[in-house]
């Protein structure tokens, strides 16, 4: 920070200067506000992050920078904006069009929905640039193929040509950080970059971001829920809750000490690697999986014979023990989720499944579904949207037949920390973590041996998170069922599991109790996934990541042919590691 | 905390009443027809027309004025509404039941049956309907009952389309994967899971289709396979005045009007409906 400091030259004029900022929302009640009374400086070549919640307002501040909220009823009622000496709050949309990726530029969460899907990425690129320059098209191809070359896109030529769906998640996001940073903007707003990335995908791009900003020397503005990339990222920081500034602080001062009781909590809430040791004894697995193989066909020509396979799961094999948490971590696409869908009884599989002793099939008799209840990601999603909640309780219930399901629901409501008052309402009326306990209490209401949690947390606020993760640790005790924890969150999995196993391409790569995949872990995969983790922690800021070598390979073979089956050996203690 | 019924939600909103009362009056009228009527409907009235033939306008004796034939226009359209309220609300339902059925077990089932019923459907929308509806009508004798039938077997298709495209994205979402891991079978996920979530589009089809289905009706009458003249109804009224427009708009527009009041009172009626049976709008009204 000091450092920064003497950079950049502390007297400096700041590069965006908001003051006073409010904006509301109009309502049939009148103006609500969304943001409140808000004012920084963004200066030269600084980060500046703002964390918060969903809700506290921070994707609504960078909208309104960029003069993109959402007309007529969301507006800017007061204060200022001052990129230089233009205040964009006053701007009219003409100008604010001119400003809008020359000046100031931003790259949102979700890339594939930020590119347009039916045009390639030069043609997309080449617009922009010409959007706002006088250029010839020949010189704007240039431009975008060096813009490319510079966020380190492999063959930047090829990927001209190409369309958003045939490139990967990280790699769209380069190609809209390339956009965004064509036009050498004054000001980037990066609102939530990463979060729909895998997490050694997300140390790339942040590894980018700090890079091209040291060349640049652009402003960035950095907004996320997640501490650990404030950490990793940020200069300064700026907290929010329910549209208003709680804290504004050096980085290194809000993570060391922290004034407001809001920053403290958020804090104490951000799951951490590292932590006090759990035993993990060996207990009688409640369900095992031998040998298990997952492999969607894929068809085509014209007597749509099987052309590909999709090889989701390649010969797995571990055991769940009884009343502990087995945690599947890895990437997207690494095969964690169809085992889960495999267990329940949702996708073909080969090899054997048996929990509770008994064969687990596609079509298993309904006393043995109710061994094995899941908890899905989005809460939202999971419930019918047209069912009382007290209905969608119970439902289990009516469907194995079983008395007095009205009672139980409600007592169900209790045990998930919920009152027995909201049993008449609809989903909708919950927040995103009271939802998640609706789905908890249905997964309990048949008494299963086995809950399994996909990502069951990864859509909630820490602090929401938190909690759920407590109440799952809770009910396991008072309730002894074993949970499989399917996460890609590295840090989640180690606050909650007694067990691992890592992931990639379909097969395990390493497992063992968490204190040996975490602590001493051997695999170049799990080394590589455990250090990507931001740390929320700014003194550790580590070196970035080496990048790895040419593409990610596919999950896809021709029929008859397939991965390369990894053999696991232990290494001492039921430490499984697949040779390398 | 006491929900008001869904009743007592419909009555709350202005313009679902107003559709209710134009509904209600439509039917009222046709059936009280025998007794509100100032003429049989077929009969041909000597002052009904000029000394030179021509039809009557509205005022005078003949509220509505007189058609070609010298017939009160507003008693035809009394009996009109029996036969075009009776098109509407039959074909239109037979249609709505076939279409849903087709499309739900289509995209719920998939698989051969699912293909099967999909290609057959789009057969039938590559084939012209009218065509169809004529050959049809030429094989059984034209009657009010059959012509209600030959339109419902020609409109189903549309709906069918849109229940099959709903229906597969709903079987795939989670709620639908969360009832088979709770080990709902199918008959429960399809009529308590799914079923509810198409009613809004079955009811907006539904309320959009009684236009269609009254006009198609007409078009049949025009080309005389259709409801057998001398039955008035409201369709074959247009067609077979709309040669004098010129000379006689009013024996197009009362009837159009008439057309288009219940056609809108339907879609007013149906929009309510649906925003009222959805529980995620409450509180939203």
């Amino acid at each position: 920070m000091t450092d920064l400091q003497n950079i950049t030259g502390g007297e400096q004029a700041p590069v965006l200067t908001v003051q006073h900022l409010t904006v509301s929302v109009r309502t049939e009640g009148g103006l609500r506000p969304l943001v409140q009374d808000l004012s920084f400086t963004l200066n030269r070549g600084e980060t500046l992050a703002i964390a918060g919640e969903s809700g506290s307002g921070k994707s609504i501040t960078s909208l309104a920078i960029m003069g993109l909220l959402p007309p007529p009823a969301v507006r800017i009622t007061g204060g200022r904006i001052a990129l230089g000496a233009t205040d964009l709050a006053a701007l009219p949309e003409a100008q604010m069009r001119k400003i809008r990726g020359d000046r100031v530029a931003m790259i949102f969460q979700e890339p594939m929905t930020s590119l347009n899907p039916v045009l390639t990425v030069g043609a997309q690129l080449t617009e922009a640039i010409r959007a706002h320059e006088p250029v010839s098209r020949a010189e704007a191809k240039a431009r975008a193929i060096k813009a490319l070359t510079a966020v380190r896109l492999s063959q930047p030529e090829r990927r001209m040509t190409q369309f958003p769906h045939e490139l990967s998640g990280g790699m769209r996001q380069r190609v809209m950080i390339a956009m965004a940073l064509a036009l050498r903007p004054e000001v980037l707003i990066a609102d939530e970059p990463t979060t729909a990335l895998d997490v050694t995908v997300q140390r790339e791009v942040l590894d980018l971001l700090r890079d091209l900003q040291r060349e640049m020397g652009t402003a960035i503005i950095l907004i996320t829920h997640d501490m650990g990339v404030v950490a990793e990222m940020a200069d300064r920081v700026i907290v929010m809750k329910a549209g208003r500034m709680v804290e504004e602080a050096p980085v290194a001062r809000l993570f060391t000490a922290p004034k407001a009781d809001y920053t403290q909590k958020l804090l104490a809430a951000v799951p951490r690697m590292g932590g006090p040791d759990r035993p993990a004894p060996m207990a009688a697995p409640v369900a095992s999986l031998r040998d298990v193989v997952v492999r969607f066909p894929i068809r085509g020509g014209m007597l749509s014979r099987v052309v590909q396979n999709v090889h989701a799961v390649e010969h797995v094999s571990f055991d769940i023990p009884q009343g502990q948490t087995f945690a599947l971590v890895g990437e997207s696409g690494c095969g964690k989720s169809t085992i889960a869908k495999a267990l329940v009884g949702l996708a073909p599989h080969q090899g054997q499944i048996t929990v509770a002793g008994q064969t687990v099939t596609e079509t298993m008799p309904r006393a043995l579904r109710a061994q094995v209840q899941m908890v899905f990601q989005d809460p939202m999603a999971a419930l019918d949207p047209r069912m009382t909640v007290g209905d969608l309780i119970a439902e289990p219930l009516v469907i194995h037949g079983l008395p007095h399901a009205r009672d139980r629901a409600a007592d169900l409501m209790a045990r998930v920390g919920l009152s027995k008052d909201q049993l008449d309402r609809y989903p909708h009326e919950f927040s995103g973590g009271q939802r998640q306990r609706i789905c908890i209490a249905r997964a309990l209401a048949l008494n299963p041996r086995l809950v399994i949690a996909d990502e069951s947390v990864s859509a909630l606020d820490v602090s929401v998170q938190a909690q759920v993760l407590r109440l799952l640790q809770q009910l396991q005790d008072e309730m002894g069922m074993a949970y499989l924890f399917i996460s890609h969150d590295m840090a989640v999995v180690d606050t909650i599991a007694s067990r691992v196993a890592v992931m990639h391409l379909g097969q395990i790569v390493e497992m063992g109790t968490r204190a040996q995949v975490f602590g001493n872990p051997q695999h170049p995969y799990t080394q590589r996934l455990i250090e990507a983790v931001p740390q929320p922690d700014p003194t550790a800021r580590r070196p970035p990541l080496p990048r790895l070598a040419g593409e990610v390979p596919s999950p896809l073979h021709p029929p008859g042919q397939g991965p390369a089956r990894l053999r696991l050996i232990d290494r001492g203690a039921g430490h499984l590691v697949a040779e390398a | 905390m006491a929900e008001p019924s869904a009743l007592r939600r419909l009555m709350a909103r202005k313009m679902a009443v107003f559709g209710m009362v134009v509904i209600a009056l439509v039917v009222v009228a046709s059936a009280l027809a025998p007794w509100i009527a100032p003429y049989a409907p077929e009969e041909q009235l000597f002052d009904g027309l000029t000394l030179e033939g021509a039809p009557l306008p509205p005022g005078g004796a003949f509220v509505m004025g007189t058609d070609l034939l010298g017939r009160d226009l507003f008693t035809r359209l009394l009996y009109g509404a029996q036969t075009s309220l009776i098109i509407g609300v039959l074909a239109n339902g037979i249609a709505l039941l076939i279409g849903t059925l087709v499309g739900i077990v289509a995209g719920f089932y998939r698989g051969w049956l699912g293909g099967l019923l999909m290609r057959f459907t789009d057969l039938m929308m590559a084939f012209p309907a009218l065509l169809l509806a004529i050959c049809l009508s030429a094989i059984f004798r034209p009657s009010l009952w059959i012509v209600a039938l030959v339109i419902a077997l020609v409109n189903w298709v549309q709906t069918a389309r849109v229940i099959y495209t709903e229906t597969t994205s709903l079987a795939t979402r989670d709620f639908i994967a969360a009832e088979r891991t709770l080990g709902a079978g199918n008959a429960r996920i399809l009529f308590r899971h799914i079923l509810p979530h198409l009613v809004p589009t079955i009811i907006v089809w539904g309320t959009l289709g009684i236009s269609t289905t009254v006009l198609l009706e007409a078009t049949l009458s025009f080309l005389g396979v259709g409801v057998q003249p001398p039955t008035p109804s409201w369709g074959n009224i247009i067609f077979e005045n709309q040669t004098y427009f010129q000379a006689a708009p009013w024996l197009v527009f009362i009837p159009g009007a008439a057309i288009i009041a219940l056609a809108l009172a339907f879609n007013l009626v149906g929009d309510a409906l649906r925003d009222v049976l959805d529980p995620t709008q409450r509180g939203r009204d």
